[in-house]
């Protein structure tokens, strides 16, 4: 089986990859998708706030999923349900398998990933006591709770305050359950402020920040959990502790992007974002495989993976219209390190010769910071410089560098917070 | 009536059922939880000992000796994952090596082979992360990792192929002796058998003083561990154990037989029984202990943290024997560590003295091979597709950590013994045991299930019998 364009991955990212690919001429694209339908976490997402800035008005997850869903039946863009794929390599053929078709080899001239992330689990914590019933990561409670419509608790405590974390607690409320509390271990929300107030602050449900759980209780079902405030090095203050009885432990403790297929490909993986090294084209440290949305880095809005899609399959497109001859090592290639204050930065290259016309950098901070500058700078000179009022690290910053600014560059560009 | 009924599923009741299954008899194995292997078994440094610990003297090293070399058969015939690692005792001053020459000799004496004392230089040879100070070692080449609940689920599953029953969610309450057997009263009506085992772990004190006047007491021990992610399960390739003390055998580090690096136990009296919590101060006890065996261990790497209940019986010592004053009543108690080990050379004992209640028992046709679960990742391309064309529920996959696919978990549910909860298939057939520990595949395996067993999800449980999911419909 061929393909010019296979996308991995039918949730937010594969769908607008494979819409951007079609638009720019690739006609023969092929999605692949493990679940049972097209739309990725967007269909277990039924709240609102989704399209706010891409579509300028309020969406639930399926109806942001279905504007896309119906755009690539539309477009007649061939997709595959429950199929999962078990290996890339690096000469982009794929081992696949599904029900129907047994396993398979699909050859494509470009792939696009786009498998989305994970929740990091109650062991990536590592929180002491038994292992009852009655924990669960919050993206599990909300399929839970939203798609096959079970309850999974009365009495719930939510550990962390990612945003599936909050938006739990204002649905499970909802559902008729009593949430006690969420608890953040940092001295600030992980979550947007927007979910802070909308879910939590309307429902009087408290937030404890510099708050951890440090033991699991309950033999079979969980009982309750022992919470205790942390010092600034984020140690259990002793004394602090106290006992909250409850069925039902919450964990929205991080997110990680989904790389088990692109490392079995050989891509790099950056080990601050955790998804691949990619330059401003998207494109991996292997030619003809790009990578979008959440697999990439872990966004805050799926506007922004439905913008980063786009290009990924612009640049797909343009990557395989090209013959192998214009497909040139490209040259002047400069690195791009996150500095003071900084948690990542993306693209982690440039090379830019081949910029368009400007580069748009996405980058997370690592603390809140208030009357600040972001300082671009490279070989100890300023690129640019940007005052910001306030920044946290749940929200994707983003600054446009004009080509003319980088036409000059050829060393490392750093980022930093002043 | 029956002839035998054994009250434990265990690794001893499992064995003991199997081995007895290989005659004419009629054969119950009862267990309060509602899986096989759901004690101690499943919960502890998964490893065969060689056998130069316990005393040569003593039930358990003469247990563990003989058990050592049974495990390939056993292993080879029910499809168990069983490696011959090795084992090494560190030693890391003059009076550690004292204790080496003792263990060495100990051990001659029980009749342990391929044992070899090295410095520390051939020590850190064959095992290169290994602390710098250590001195010497005591290599012992017989000792190997196993999957301990695999083993109990298989020969559940192999007993039950060739006649035995099985009952789960079945308490024993009371005891009575009839003139030529026992009734026993349980939870779900009286049974009858002539001769009744007690292989009830923890709780085998409680069913002896049932029975006999001849009391023991079983102490409840417990152990906490670390289980490390598979991507650091290479770190050391054999046991590496510290010389043992009189606070128990040190904390092991061990590669285990799925990959994954275990760290454990340390030892505490408990009060009650089935406590399997683990304790923070406890826990960083062990690492800190088994940091002076391997100094660089990844403990951001943890996939989850355990702990096992061993029963220690206050006699010090195995107690296998029919009660004096209880005829056909057979005690096999207070088996703690190396109880795994000994395990195949308990069975086989314990058949002789069924034997030789009865005078003799007739041999009947036997079938002692059974095979595991289909391990689909495992396959060959050709072989995943010939599969799926043969059973397309092999196409599709449930737990994408681990790649593990709706064939295996109906397998695993329908089997005999077969899963009936979510940690019962993931002992079974694995998913849920990878990198999200679940995230994705819990509804889809609770769905299963539901679906296999004719079930509401509602009641689908995690593991124990109070360890329901679901609450109820959402509004």
């Amino acid at each position: 089986m061929n393909y010019d364009l296979v996308v991995i991955g039918g949730g937010p990212a594969g769908l607008a990859a494979a819409i951007s690919a079609r638009r720019k001429g690739i006609k023969d694209i092929l999605i692949i998708e493990r679940d049972r339908e097209l739309g990725g976490i967007l269909n277990q997402c039924i709240h609102n706030g989704f399209g706010l800035h891409l579509f300028k008005k309020e969406l639930t997850g399926p109806e942001y999923a279905k504007c896309f869903i119906d755009e690539v039946r539309e477009l007649n863009i061939d997709y595959k349900l429950n199929t999962f794929v078990l290996d890339i390599d690096d000469k982009k053929e794929l081992s696949v398998i599904n029900s129907r078709d047994g396993f398979f080899k699909i050859q494509a001239k470009a792939i696009i990933l786009a498998m989305g992330c994970r929740e990091r689990p109650r062991g990536a914590i590592n929180i002491p006591g038994s292992r009852p019933s009655g924990i669960f990561t919050a993206g599990t409670a909300q399929r839970l709770i939203n798609m096959e419509g079970y309850m999974v608790g009365k009495k719930a405590v939510i550990l962390g305050s990612g945003d599936i974390g909050l938006i739990m607690a204002r649905r499970l409320t909802l559902e008729g359950a009593k949430v006690e509390a969420v608890a953040e271990i940092m001295p600030y929300p992980n979550g947007l402020n927007r979910n802070i107030v909308q879910c939590l602050e309307d429902f009087n449900i408290p937030l404890l920040l510099e708050h951890t759980v440090i033991e699991i209780k309950g033999k079979d079902r969980l009982e309750g959990v022992i919470l205790a405030k942390v010092d600034e090095n984020r140690s259990v203050i002793r004394g602090t502790e106290k006992y909250i009885e409850c069925d039902t432990l919450i964990l929205s403790v991080g997110l990680i992007p989904e790389n088990e297929l692109s490392k079995s490909a050989g891509i790099e993986i950056d080990p601050l974002t955790f998804g691949p090294i990619v330059d401003e084209s998207l494109e991996t440290s292997i030619k003809g495989i790009f990578a979008c949305g959440n697999v990439l880095h872990v966004h805050d809005l799926v506007d922004n993976v439905t913008l980063e899609a786009y290009k990924a399959g612009e640049k797909a497109a343009e990557y395989i219209k090209k013959t192998s001859k214009e497909r040139v090592l490209k040259t002047k290639k400069v690195k791009l390190y996150p500095g003071n204050g900084i948690r990542y930065v993306l693209p982690q290259y440039v090379n830019i010769d081949d910029l368009d016309n400007n580069l748009k950098l996405f980058f997370r901070v690592n603390d809140i910071y208030r009357d600040i500058e972001i300082l671009i700078e490279s070989n100890g000179s300023l690129i640019k410089k940007i005052k910001k009022n306030q920044v946290f690290p749940s929200q994707m910053e983003s600054i446009t560098l004009d080509k003319k600014l980088l036409t000059e560059i050829d060393q490392e560009i750093l980022i930093n917070v002043k | 009536m029956y002839d035998v009924v054994i009250v434990g599923a265990g690794i001893i009741g499992t064995f003991i059922a199997r081995e007895l299954s290989r005659y004419d008899l009629k054969i119950l194995l009862l267990d309060k939880e509602n899986d096989v292997s759901n004690g101690t078994t499943k919960a502890n440094t998964a490893i065969i000992h060689a056998g130069f610990d316990a005393p040569y003297n003593s039930k358990m090293g003469y247990f563990n000796v003989r058990g050592n070399p049974m495990f390939d058969k056993i292993c080879h015939e029910l499809d168990v994952p069983f490696k011959r690692v090795g084992s090494l005792v560190l030693a890391f001053d003059e009076e550690d090596l004292r204790t080496l020459e003792k263990l060495y000799e100990n051990g001659s004496k029980s009749g342990v082979t391929q044992m070899e004392i090295l410095d520390g230089e051939e020590a850190q040879q064959i095992e290169a992360n290994i602390s710098k100070k250590v001195k010497g070692a005591l290599y012992a080449k017989t000792a190997g990792i196993i999957g301990p609940w695999e083993l109990a689920i298989a020969l559940a599953e192999n007993a039950m192929e060739n006649g035995v029953d099985l009952r789960l969610n079945t308490e024993v309450m009371d005891v009575t002796r009839l003139n030529d057997g026992y009734s026993i009263v349980t939870n779900k009506g009286n049974i009858m058998s002539k001769i009744l085992i007690n292989c009830a772990g923890v709780h085998a004190d409680k069913l002896n003083n049932m029975v006999s006047n001849n009391r023991f007491k079983i102490i409840p021990k417990k152990g906490q561990y670390f289980l490390l992610d598979k991507t650091v399960g290479n770190l050391v390739n054999k046991i590496i154990f510290q010389c043992p003390t009189d606070r128990g055998k040190g904390i092991v580090v061990t590669p285990t037989v799925h990959g994954n690096l275990i760290i454990g136990p340390d030892s505490e009296i408990i009060e009650e029984k089935e406590d399997t919590a683990t304790e923070s101060h406890r826990l960083k006890f062990i690492r800190q202990v088994a940091e002076k065996s391997v100094p660089n261990i990844p403990f951001d790497h943890v996939i989850t943290t355990f702990a096992g209940v061993r029963a220690e019986p206050d006699t010090g010592d195995f107690i296998i024997e029919e009660a004096e004053d209880s005829p056909g009543f057979i005690n096999v108690a207070g088996i703690k560590s190396p109880g795994l080990s000994a395990s195949p050379a308990i069975a086989e004992y314990v058949v002789n003295l069924v034997k030789e209640i009865y005078g003799s028992i007739k041999e009947k046709n036997f079938n002692p091979f059974r095979k595991r679960v289909i391990r689909f990742a495992k396959l060959s391309d050709e072989e995943k597709d010939e599969l799926i064309k043969k059973d397309h529920r092999y196409g599709n996959i449930i737990c994408r950590c681990e790649t593990i696919t709706e064939g295996e978990i109906i397998d695993a549910i329908h089997r005999k013994a077969g899963a009936t909860t979510v940690d019962g298939v993931k002992r079974r057939a694995r998913p849920g045991s990878g990198r999200c520990q679940g995230g994705f595949c819990l509804p889809r395996v609770m769905e299963l299930l539901a679906r296999e067993k004719n079930k509401n999800m509602e009641e689908i449980l995690k593991d124990g019998l109070g360890s329901y999911i679901l609450t109820g419909r959402t509004k």
